[in-house]
């Protein structure tokens, strides 16, 4: 019962209350980049929320069991991002092999995800918030469905854009910025759930 | 010759391909730390350290490094780099560190870096890549500071902390809370179109 609490009390924060585009500003390069259709930004979303729950899943293993017994926490940023790194070479081969209809799906957004603030920044705030690892596996994927969220939403009204009149100087990235803008205004309603 | 790439170098990053307002890149901290200009100017200035550091290490050892694994090498040696300036932020100026938080170590993602490690360093001699990575560092700093400055006067009344418009200002909230971020760098980026396209049909 207590995991269960747990478990929904993460999604309210990690949905909506620090919506990692909206809010916190982690992972704005593919919220921009690859928001021009719904369907890519849904790949793309989903390739992330995969990666970043493994991504916690073996920071988390190498933060307890090697940084800190060895009393090198210091290099925590240098150890997470080269893991990061390697995961995503590493999936990218595995899912090619194993699962081609995903990698076709996909398999264009993994290279991209190493340099996506999101999972770095995901891995850093469970070992400084020092969750456990069903809080941190539980944080990470409710994250990245925020992620997900607030991207094929983006994409949704980007689609829209296309079509509608806009003045000349505000097309292309000043537009994107203030509807991102106003959507960061909704979830800033947000803010006041606590729980 | 030499010299001459190098000023090249340094110019480009500050005008023509101003990372900011030109090439879009490192969007994060440009949105998340700008809300006053003192945050502004030290995540400008330690990524202008890293951007320095990182692009001469990278183009020395640009020969030794086969092309498979290159981007790896480059994030780990990126990394290194981030950490000195992560210790040394946290050892000296311990109330950037705590404002700028977790996007210090997050310079490490940032695209910017990287682009010039792969686009510029890893083609070019060890000066002129120190060069590029000031000249790309000190725009991405102004980028920065223009959005940061117009945030806290705005939403603070106040710059670098100093009030200037007396009691009786009414600072917009909205501009130092993530919406005003994205509003205010999109307005500024509608200006900055329409100076260009003025600038291009005077010509």
């Amino acid at each position: 019962m207590d995991y269960l609490k747990e478990f929904l009390s993460l999604a309210v924060l990690g949905v909506l209350v620090e919506n990692f585009v909206l809010v916190k500003f982690y992972g704005i390069c593919p919220f921009l980049g690859v928001s021009k259709k719904t369907n890519t930004a849904l790949g793309m979303g989903m390739a992330v929320t995969f990666v970043m729950v493994l991504a916690s899943i073996l920071t988390w293993i190498v933060q307890k069991y090697v940084l800190i017994p060895l009393n090198v926490e210091y290099l925590q940023t240098l150890s997470f991002i080269l893991l990061i790194a390697a995961l995503v070479q590493f999936v990218e081969m595995f899912v090619a092999k194993t699962v081609p209809s995903l990698y076709n799906a996909l398999g264009i957004y993994l290279p991209l995800i190493t340099t996506n603030c999101a999972v770095l920044g995901v891995t850093l705030i469970n070992v400084q918030r020092q969750y456990t690892l069903f809080q941190t596996i539980s944080f990470s994927f409710w994250s990245a469905i925020g992620f997900t969220l607030s991207i094929v939403l983006f994409a949704g009204v980007r689609e829209k854009l296309e079509t509608s009149n806009i003045p000349k100087y505000l097309k292309g990235f000043p537009i994107a910025l203030i509807t991102a803008g106003l959507m960061a205004m909704a979830f800033l309603g947000f803010q006041g759930l606590n729980f | 010759m030499n010299s001459n790439t190098s000023l090249k170098a340094f110019k480009n990053g500050l005008t023509t391909e101003n990372p900011t307002f030109v090439q879009l890149l490192g969007m994060c901290p440009t949105l998340a730390v700008t809300t006053s200009l003192i945050n502004a100017i030290g995540m400008g200035l330690s990524a202008t350290f890293v951007l320095i550091f990182s692009n001469l290490v990278i183009s020395l050892v640009r020969k030794c490094i086969p092309s498979k694994i290159r981007i790896a090498s480059y994030i780990v040696i990126i990394a290194a780099f981030v950490s000195i300036i992560e210790m040394l932020l946290k050892a000296y100026l311990p109330s950037i560190s705590n404002a700028l938080g977790l996007f210090i170590p997050l310079i490490t993602v940032n695209c910017i870096i990287l682009a010039r490690a792969e686009s510029f360093a890893s083609k070019n001699k060890p000066i002129p890549s120190a060069f590029d990575g000031l000249g790309m560092g000190l725009g991405f700093t102004l980028g920065l500071s223009v959005l940061g400055t117009i945030r806290e006067i705005l939403g603070a009344g106040t710059i670098l902390g100093i009030s200037i418009f007396g009691s009786g200002f009414q600072p917009a909230l909205m501009l130092i809370l993530p919406p005003g971020a994205f509003l205010c760098l999109g307005i500024i980026l509608a200006v900055y179109n329409m100076i260009k396209d003025k600038k291009g049909a005077t010509k």
